[in-house]
Formats: C-alpha cells, sequence, structure tokens
C-alpha cells in the first residue's frame, strides 16, 4: 500500500501555501491531513475550525467543511457544532495565541467538558502573524518584538493545563518529527473525549530571529536536541528540565466525553 | 405567564434546538427554561464559560443545522459583539435576546432601562446590519420570538429581540398558539449538485442557501473577506460586493422586516412614538389625552432596526407635535425620529434614567406642560 499523502484534502491550485520557509504550521498540516487520509475521513462528515493568526490560514487551503472564526474562540464555535451533530469529526487549529492567551478560558472549559474533539496548537512561543509579540507561551527571558529586553512574565505549559483541566489525550511532537506526529494525531482522532497535540514549531522569521536562531536548522535543531521522551524526561532533574520538555503522548485516558454524559442525563429526563 | 418565559416558549415553538448561555439578571430565566425543556425535545442546552462562548457556540451549532440562540443582558450583550460580527460576515442564521437592564457597566443589574438601542444597531466593528424587535407584551414576546427566528432564517441574519426587564419580568394571560397556527420559517437548502454549491452566492431574494455541516454539501464559513465559495478573497471588486450583501438583503426585505402599531394614531396630532414598556405608558398617556378632547395616539416601534422611517415620516409628518418617551439619557430612538422628520419638527423627549419606569401621569405633564 502507498503511503497517504492527504493531497486529496487540498484544494486545486492553493499551493505553495503562504506560511514562511521554516515554519512548522506546513509539517502539522501534512500530519492532519495524512491522518484523514489513513482513517479514511470525508470531507463532508469531516469539519476544520480555525483561530486568528498563521494558523487561522489552514482552512484556506482544505477540501473539508471548515469555519475560519474570531481570535481565541475557535473551542466554543467547534463545541457547538459537536454538541449538536456529536457524528462530525471536529478538528480545531490554534495557535498559542488563540488557544491559551486570549482563549485560555475556553480552552479549559473545553478540556474539562471533554468535549469529543481534536486540539491542534501549533505553539512557537510568540504572534508570528503580526510581527512577533510576546505571547503566554514565550519563555521568561526570551525576546520578541514587544520584550526587547526579555520576557518578564513565565510562559504556560499548554500540556500540562490540559491534563490538569481534564482532556482525555494530551501530547506534544515538534515538525522534525513529522511520522510521529501524524500517528498522534491518529491516535488523538480516535480518542473520545478531548485531545489536545500541541506541536513545538519554529518561527524563525521572528521568535528564532530574536533569540539567535535565524536559521530554520539552528531552530529544529534547538527543538530536536530538547525534546526528549516522557520517561526520559521524568527523569530529569529539575535544573535539566528547564532546558528540556517532553514530547510523545503524556496522557491517555478515557474519561466521559461531553455528549456521552448529556445522553445520560437526557435518558434521565426523559424517566423523569 | 412571564414574558422572559414566553420568550423561551416562542423559541421552542419556532424550532430552537439549541441553546447556550451564561447567567446574567434579568434574562436568566430564559436560561433556565431551556435547561429544562431542551433535554426532553432532543435539543441541547449548554451553559459556557462566558456570553463569548455562549454565542460562538450558538453559531456554531447554526451551521450544524440548528435553530438555535442565546439570552442575556447588557455587559454579557457587549461580550458577544465581536462574534455577532461573524454571524454577520458569515450570515449565519441566529437569535439574541437582550433583556436590557440599566447600565453602564454593572450599573443596576435589577432595574430596566432602553439603553442598548444604539448598541443593537452598531456594536459590532466595521458594516453590516442586523435586525433587531422590542416586543411590549408578553404575548408580543412570544409572536415576536418566532418572528425573530423566522427571519434569522429567511435572511441569514442575526437577529436581535431586546425587551426591557420590565416587559421581561412582566406576566400576563395569553393563548399560547397551537403548532401551526402561526408560521415557521426554515432556512433555505441548497438542491443542485453538492460539487457547485456556493454558500454565498445569493439568489434573486438577495439570500443564499445554507447547508448544514454533515451534510453531502461541503462548505466553508470564514470571519474574514471571502467570495461566493466562502473562501478567503481579497479582490476590492469581491469585498465591495460582500459588504453591500450584508446590507442590501436587509433593504430589500425591508417593509417584511419592519412592524409597526398604531393605536388611534391615523388623525393624531400628538404622536407618542414607544417601543417596549413606554408603549404602555403611552398608550395610557394617550387614552387619557383622547378623553380630554385631544387627538393624541401611539405608533408603537416593534422592529428597532432597521428604523421605521416610513412609518415615522407618514405619521410623525402629520402630527403637531411627537413625544418620543424612552427610558435612556439621550432619547436614542428621538435621535432616529428627529434625523426622519428634520431639525424643524417639534419633538418632545421623555427621558428616565433611574431604572425607574417612566408613568402614563409622567408623559401627560410633559406634554401638557
Amino acid at each position: 500500500m502507498s503511503h497517504a499523502t492527504g493531497t486529496k484534502y487540498i484544494k486545486d491550485g492553493v499551493l505553495p501555501h503562504m506560511w514562511c520557509s521554516g515554519c512548522g504550521i506546513g509539517v502539522m498540516l501534512g500530519a492532519l491531513l495524512r491522518a484523514f487520509e489513513e482513517l479514511d475521513y470525508k470531507n463532508t462528515d469531516t469539519v476544520v475550525v480555525t483561530g486568528i493568526g498563521c494558523t487561522g490560514k489552514a482552512d484556506d487551503y482544505l477540501k473539508t467543511n471548515a469555519l475560519h472564526t474570531t481570535h481565541g474562540r475557535a473551542l466554543p464555535y467547534a463545541t457547538g457544532i459537536k454538541a449538536f451533530n456529536p457524528k462530525l469529526h471536529v478538528v480545531v487549529i490554534m495557535g498559542d495565541g488563540d488557544s491559551v492567551t486570549i482563549g485560555g478560558n475556553h480552552f479549559i472549559h473545553a478540556a474539562r467538558r471533554n468535549i469529543d474533539l481534536t486540539a491542534i496548537v501549533i505553539n512557537n512561543f510568540n504572534y508570528g502573524m503580526t510581527g512577533g509579540q510576546v505571547s503566554g507561551t514565550t519563555p521568561g527571558g526570551s525576546f520578541t518584538s514587544t520584550t526587547s529586553w526579555g520576557n518578564p512574565e513565565r510562559d504556560f505549559d499548554i500540556c500540562a493545563l490540559a491534563e490538569v483541566a481534564g482532556a482525555n489525550y494530551v501530547a506534544r511532537e515538534t515538525p522534525y518529527h513529522g511520522w510521529e506526529l501524524k500517528e498522534l494525531i491518529k491516535e488523538a482522532l480516535n480518542k473520545k473525549g478531548f485531545s489536545l497535540i500541541e506541536v513545538f514549531s519554529p518561527c524563525p522569521t521572528h521568535f528564532g530571529k530574536n533569540n539567535e536562531m535565524k536559521q530554520t536548522r539552528e531552530m529544529l535543531n534547538w527543538l530536536k536536541e530538547r525534546g526528549i521522551s516522557a520517561d526520559r524526561f521524568k527523569r530529569l532533574s529539575v535544573d535539566e528540565k528547564r532546558s528540556h520538555f517532553a514530547i510523545g503522548k503524556l496522557v491517555d485516558r478515557n474519561e466521559p466525553d461531553f455528549n456521552a454524559r448529556y445522553e445520560e442525563i437526557r435518558m434521565r429526563a426523559a424517566k423523569g | 405567564m412571564q414574558g422572559n418565559q414566553a420568550i423561551s416558549e416562542g423559541a421552542i415553538y419556532a424550532g430552537a434546538r439549541f441553546f447556550a448561555g451564561y447567567p446574567i439578571t434579568p434574562s436568566s430565566e430564559i436560561a433556565e427554561e431551556c435547561s429544562k425543556v431542551m433535554l426532553k425535545i432532543g435539543g441541547v442546552y449548554m451553559q459556557m464559560e462566558d456570553e463569548i462562548a455562549s454565542i460562538a457556540a450558538v453559531i456554531g451549532a447554526s451551521l450544524a443545522g440548528a435553530k438555535a440562540f442565546t439570552a442575556t443582558s447588557g455587559p454579557g450583550f457587549s461580550l458577544m459583539q465581536e462574534n455577532l460580527g461573524l454571524a454577520a460576515m458569515g450570515e449565519v442564521p441566529c437569535v439574541v435576546i437582550d433583556v436590557q437592564r440599566r447600565g453602564p457597566s454593572t450599573g443596576l443589574s435589577t432595574k430596566p432601562a432602553q439603553g442598548d438601542v444604539m448598541q443593537l444597531r452598531w456594536g459590532r466593528h466595521g458594516d453590516q446590519s442586523v435586525i433587531a424587535l422590542c416586543p411590549a407584551t408578553v404575548s408580543e414576546c412570544f409572536l415576536m420570538t418566532v418572528t425573530a427566528f423566522n427571519f434569522a432564517e429567511k435572511f441569514r441574519v442575526p437577529v436581535i429581540i431586546a425587551p426591557d426587564e420590565i416587559v421581561g419580568h412582566m406576566r400576563e394571560n395569553f393563548s399560547l398558539p397551537k403548532p401551526g397556527e402561526v408560521p415557521v420559517i426554515d432556512r433555505k437548502k441548497p438542491s443542485g449538485p453538492p460539487e457547485e454549491y456556493l454558500p454565498f452566492a445569493a439568489d434573486k431574494d438577495g439570500v443564499a442557501p445554507l447547508a448544514s455541516y454533515g451534510s453531502d454539501y461541503v462548505f466553508h464559513v470564514s470571519s474574514s473577506m471571502h467570495g461566493p465559495d466562502g473562501c478567503s478573497n481579497n479582490d476590492p471588486a469581491n469585498a465591495a460586493w460582500r459588504i453591500a450583501q450584508l446590507h442590501r438583503k436587509i433593504e430589500m426585505h425591508r417593509d417584511e422586516i419592519v412592524i409597526t402599531k398604531t393605536f388611534s394614531a391615523e388623525d393624531a396630532e400628538i404622536l407618542l412614538i414607544t417601543f417596549g414598556a413606554t408603549t404602555r405608558a403611552g398608550r395610557a398617556a394617550a387614552l387619557e389625552l383622547r378623553k380630554k378632547g385631544i387627538k393624541a395616539g401611539v405608533l408603537q416601534l416593534i422592529t428597532l432596526w432597521p428604523f421605521a422611517d416610513k412609518e415615522v415620516a407618514s405619521l410623525g409628518g402629520r402630527a403637531r407635535k411627537v413625544v418620543v418617551p424612552e427610558m435612556n439619557y439621550g432619547g436614542q430612538i428621538a435621535g432616529e425620529v428627529q434625523r426622519v422628520l428634520g431639525s424643524g419638527a417639534d419633538i418632545r423627549r421623555i427621558n428616565s434614567y433611574n431604572g425607574e419606569i417612566i408613568t402614563p401621569q409622567e408623559i401627560l405633564k410633559a406634554i401638557l406642560q
């Protein structure tokens, strides 16, 4: 069997895409569409919901149903779609600004509800589309176009946030590991309940340039060297953990999702 | 029945099967009622994390095929504006109830006001057009909610119903219409070959058919400027067409959308122009004036937006004096009346902004002094 390319989900004549050379969004989208193909998703039963920013352009390339929303609000839009029609495959593509900065409240509540959708977050540590400003995931001390002398704030750990908020499935990858990313996305799509895939992604145009990694290669290496398996990560000292992050599957559980719980309550209401 | 409850009943009658909201006085009864009913009729009730999420979920559910709505008051209505802009831009049918309370900010959260009139029309950034209705009785709460869903579905537009707190919490008797008694309209669905479906190519009636996610018709909806296929399109000619489209479809059907009522207004020398709770005081005052031999009448605006220019011009133009009582500071409707009748027209504004109702006596006093 030939490998899935995912190209059947891409509209005719829209390539090349608009993302900068070295950006991880294209790798993520490729992995997602290959996962769609391997799972035999249909355009008719799939809805891709996007927010605003570089990731928010993803829907323009797709043949599936799509809803391009407002900044940070993609998750509640997707929640309405899934809650009303549980048969649909709903995938939400966001950046770190969308998901945990302007949209942080929606993120934790979507995870708490365990609504059955797959959220993919491209975390490139800054606002790429608007010129590389600081975001809720910019590491402390890092330089951005609005933290010229270093970021005084700390960054969110998006995966940890999803875990404590109640997500059924949490995984992190980098574009360096495209195949693994596709496999994780497949697992997330198959998982009932809220699943999160965080993709640590290079932004050579802004974050890399501002933090002495002007070349795509340097940013990819930075991610490759720091990303280690969850098992290895656990064994690191506190100091070592600061310069590393866990990749691969981090959380996998089977709590009932929103629609399942809602059906249970509906049965109760029907009796009462 | 209470006004807020009549709104829930009206929504269910119209076919609403999705409600997402966030509790806020004085609208919470609508959510409470829906939380009980939706489960029983195969619908979905969701309490979201805030009003931003509520309207987002409503729009998402609408695109999945639901007749969907939310209910709120001033502070929550402000939070909804950005996503309501998407509903306008993406031509997504939805209904929002804004039970108006005394602001600004937290203000007098349990007291009535009519201070959101301009926000109903202009709350969103950019150029767009919506429909806003304002009931004055419990029966109108029911009927105008059905009408709101009909307009939303027919014209693919957000429709806002804006009773004031008095009307939302008032109790009156009325007979619930039987199924089929009041017309219920569903959105126009596509019927051609799925691969040719263009979700933003308007038919002759100014409105494009709308499919549902999950049907054979695959489609894109976007907050960004988009072409007939729903995908990004930055061409100036397309942008001009699209922005005009948002207005044109409302203007085309203006006479159907603008709903007014009159009470002995045909020969009125003194015309009271009212909406919501002020209609009740206005009618009582007009009756008093008639008893005194003064030819007074009432023009009640049920549709606030688009504004009833023609009706105001016709009846207001005949009257010697036009009186506009409203529960806001500047006279938000009075300003529109002035725009229609011209700066020379004799327009008496009666404004209350202390959280108290305007009484018939206050109106009489203002007219007779």
